[in-house]
């Protein structure tokens, strides 16, 4: 069966949050839950002046990859507003013929209708 | 960018229907919000905002948000909206109000302000606005009008250090405001063939990521970066961008002067500058260069804690990148000398000659629609009654000749305080929350503000400031619930109202027209908002867009046409002559200007006047480098704080040191502590970051708390964890510009009980 999923670009996500509000405001979740979620690693320096200091986010059990809005015709609502445009929809598939660099990740979230 | 299904986003329709919704294309802009006005879809139903989207056709945000709008709803319909005006019922700071209707405030306003203007003159009365959002021309132009003060502006703002002195620098050395080159200023972005992507961008004091600050969106800097730009970040912490810079330059606060004068200096000796450019277009080299020479990459190290061959490394990039954009911040306000530091980091900017080209730093002739409202309303107002503007007496010659649109706070202070040269009596705030935010001395100036006959607040929501010092307080509509129009830079942007204000609530226009009606009727002819906004459109003399309002709501945005190089066309100076828009027509490395008043022409260095090195009896005292005013994306200044999503988010205020420093303190992370100095004491919760500076402390400002105490003492707890409590007024550069918000000292303790 065909999986759908996000693709996030952790290259340039910067942690705004903004995935993770949009979500939560469109799917009216409580304080403590969403359906995506920021990681942090560092800053921590690795060697003189090389710093690592990178977010992840990371599809929650919650996470229904905007069934409402896709079936709309949108994107899913974190995509949309992904400050950084680090996160793109789809089958994964397409989702792996977009990975042409370093710090990409696929989430397969869910399987198709 | 990515493709958009245009079935579902119309392409540039302003409002359609979208099954129950009707959805509205505009734009946010403020309050709440930011200096952005990023483009929205609105979806209302029986009159209520029901969702939020970015809208993906605006050139400007491109569908994108950040967590601030998309939390819109919970600021429009939270709980503590201001519904309608109130009168005091108790005494000062005890929030005991009364409810009363508009008619009611507006004679009570009517009768104050005249008895002050009979008894003392207009010029008693002084208006303080917030930070440049939508919200703020209506607040000084009020002030001017109706009550014929020429005492407005930021207020409490110590040296107005906020873009002012920037601005000062820019006007100053090039003659007109420049930003860094995103493409923003042509409606196809990226695709536009005129646009290069920068080879280099140099983000100096400035998180632009959180910040947006002054009219760009952050953002923009990851769109160039995915096309190529590499970065080059001076700040004393390893911010995110920071990590993901070639170079970065973790510099003491307040030496920005220093770093940059190294940097010159080197650029210079090692012609690694651009001398076709410098040449034909630019005046002082060879005094910028003397000026510059003492400042060797030892002695810049010695004096900023950067590593010598970082400035030479520096100097090398920069000087040969082409491209390159120029990014800068607060900082370069924030510190004493920092219009001079203003000054040399433009010296660096002209030498490499990226002024005015595609994907360098450019220049705005049009589109200042603030500034054409405000001088449209101010020909009303009695030119003589603009002389006394406080700050204008003679002792800051440059503020005096006119460089100053706003009074100068710390004259403010003390004609509060002292009389002197005149009294002030009465005070109107919209759109600023001083007390929480952007006074220095908070305490001093709750005590100033509270000496007064009458104060006026008009706010969204009650704050700190509201009820330390307000006698009437007044319900503001927000954005979505008004129509306006708005320009930063480009583009020309509609914001439309798509509910009705809440309760009683009124937009800020509104408000300056119905008090304007009421106190100076014969200054405000206009008979509604309405007929008032058609008159503005109709002399808007920076903008060539001849539509009406109606038009405009459904243009949604217009961008104005756009060239680069405009110093080669005559474009940028009123004459018409090829050249910038200083007195020597030339970008003046030595400004003719500062030399005419007595002031510096070169840019120079001075210590911060307290420093480890500059008072270092009393840096045993306060042994940390205090820097405050950094941002975080929950809150917008001292807005946000009562929304429960942001406060998920970011539940305390924040202070910020290296792990060395923590250590020798005993402290770990999440530890509450004390920050102290000679102006206050503060308690915030540490965050040890391994990227700050050693011997720095950021501490967060803006900081309340509503879920707590309203009544005084508590001020909802302002008092207690607002960083401004920490700084003090009066602390001001030669020019009349600049403040040390960003560099005094401090000490830092662990709250024991
Ligand atoms: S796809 Fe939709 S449900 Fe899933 S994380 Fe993104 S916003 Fe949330
Ligand atoms: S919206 Fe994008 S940039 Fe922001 S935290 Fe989420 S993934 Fe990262
Ligand atoms: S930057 Fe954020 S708060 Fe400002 S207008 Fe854009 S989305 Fe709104």
């Amino acid at each position: 069966m065909t999986q759908y999923g996000l693709l996030i670009d952790y290259d340039y996500c910067d942690g705004c949050h903004a995935c993770e509000v949009a979500c939560k405001v469109d799917h009216g979740f409580q304080e403590g839950f969403d359906g995506i979620q920021l990681f942090q690693i560092g800053p921590r320096e690795l060697s003189p002046d090389h710093w690592e200091y990178t977010y992840i986010p990371a599809p929650t059990e919650l996470c229904d990859l905007c069934a409402e809005r896709v079936a709309a015709g949108k994107l899913p609502t974190c995509v949309h507003h992904c400050q950084s445009l680090a996160i793109e929809y789809g089958t994964v598939e397409e989702l792996a013929a977009r990975v042409n660099k370093p710090k990409m990740v696929i989430f397969s979230v869910k399987d198709g209708a | 960018m990515r493709e958009i299904n245009q079935e579902v986003y119309k392409d540039k329709l302003w409002q359609w229907q979208e099954g129950e919704y009707t959805v509205t294309r505009t734009s946010q802009w403020s309050g709440p919000g930011c200096h952005q006005g990023c483009g929205v879809l609105f979806y209302t139903k029986d009159g209520k905002v029901e969702k939020i989207e970015g809208d993906p056709n605006c050139p400007v945000n491109n569908g994108r948000l950040c967590m601030r709008c998309l939390d819109m709803l919970e600021a429009i319909y939270h709980e503590d909206r201001l519904t309608y005006p109130m009168k005091r019922a108790g005494e000062r700071g005890e929030n005991k109000w009364e409810r009363i209707s508009w008619d009611e405030a507006l004679d009570i306003i009517d009768e104050q302000a005249k008895r002050i203007m009979g008894e003392y003159g207009g010029k008693a009365i002084a208006a303080f606005q917030g930070t440049g959002r939508n919200a703020t021309w209506p607040v000084s132009s009020l002030g001017n009008l109706a009550f014929d003060t020429p005492n407005t502006g930021q207020g409490t703002l110590s040296g107005d250090c906020c873009y002012g002195p920037r601005l000062m620098a820019m006007n100053v050395v090039m003659g007109t405001a420049w930003i860094a080159d995103m493409g923003q200023a042509l409606e196809a972005r990226f695709d536009d063939p005129r646009y290069r992507i920068p080879e280099y961008v140099l983000i100096w004091g400035c998180n632009p990521l959180v910040s947006n600050s002054d009219g760009f969106y952050g953002h923009w800097i990851i769109d160039v970066m995915k096309r190529g730009s590499k970065l080059i970040v001076v700040d004393p912490r390893i911010t995110w961008i920071a990590a993901k810079a070639e170079l970065v330059l973790r510099l003491r606060p307040g030496t920005d002067g220093a770093v940059a004068l190294g940097i010159v200096s080197q650029m210079i000796e090692n012609k690694w500058y651009d001398e076709e450019f410098t040449d034909e277009w630019v005046y002082g080299l060879e005094g910028l260069r003397e000026a510059a020479a003492e400042y060797t990459p030892e002695r810049v190290e010695e004096i900023s804690c950067v590593p010598a061959w970082k400035i030479v490394k520096a100097a090398e990039i920069l000087g040969h990148a082409k491209p390159l954009a120029v990014q800068w911040g607060l900082p370069l306000d924030q510190q004493t000398h920092g219009v001079s530091a203003s000054h040399a980091i433009q010296a660096i900017i002209a030498l490499t000659g990226n002024v005015d080209i595609p994907g360098s730093n450019i220049f705005f002739v049009d589109g200042f629609i603030q500034n054409d409202i405000r001088m449209s309303l101010l020909e009303r107002m009695d030119p003589e009654s603009q002389k006394a503007k406080l700050g204008c007496d003679g002792e800051y010659p440059l503020r005096s000749m006119g460089y100053a649109p706003f009074a100068m706070p710390e004259k403010v202070l003390q004609a509060i305080e002292e009389g002197d040269p005149y009294p002030i009596k009465m005070v109107w705030i919209q759109s600023s929350n001083p007390l929480s935010n952007c006074a220095a001395d908070s305490k001093r100036w709750l005590k100033a503000l509270n000496s007064l006959d009458f104060v006026v607040v008009a706010d969204l929501y009650m704050t700190p400031t509201a009820v330390a010092c307000a006698d009437l307080v007044l319900p503001v509509a927000m954005s979505p619930e008004r129509d306006s129009m708005r320009a930063w830079w480009t583009p020309f942007r509609a914001i439309t109202k798509v509910v009705e204000p809440l309760g009683e609530a009124k937009c800020d226009e509104t408000i300056m027209l119905e008090v304007g009606r009421k106190v100076a009727p014969e200054k405000f002819p206009w008979a509604n908002t309405e007929e008032m906004r058609a008159a503005f459109m109709e002399n808007l003399s920076s903008v060539d867009y001849e539509g009406s309002f109606e038009d405009l709501k459904h243009d949604v945005w217009y961008y104005f046409p756009f060239e680069y190089e405009k110093y080669k066309t005559g474009k940028l100076r009123s004459d018409g002559k090829p050249g910038f828009n200083t007195p020597t027509g030339k970008i003046e490395l030595m400004s003719t200007i500062f030399q005419a008043v007595g002031l510096d022409a070169a840019p120079y260095y001075k210590e911060p006047n307290e420093s480890p090195v500059s008072t270092p009896e009393l840096a045993e005292k306060y042994p940390f480098v205090l820097t405050t005013g950094q941002r975080s994306y929950e809150f917008f200044h001292s807005e946000h704080r009562n929304l429960p999503t942001m406060r998920e988010y970011h539940p305390w205020p924040l202070c910020e040191m290296n792990p060395e420093d923590a250590a020798s303190l005993g402290l770990e992370e999440g530890d509450w502590v004390y920050l102290e100095n000679e102006t206050g004491k503060i308690k915030q919760k540490l965050h040890i970051h391994p990227g700050m500076l050693k011997g720095v402390v950021n501490a967060e400002h803006g900081w309340w708390f509503p879920e707590r105490e309203a009544a005084a003492p508590s001020f909802f707890g302002t008092f207690d964890s607002q960083a401004g409590c920490l700084l003090r007024m009066g602390d001001v550069g030669p020019t009349g510009w600049g403040s040390s918000y960003k560099c005094r000292l401090c000490n830092v303790s662990k709250v024991e009980d």
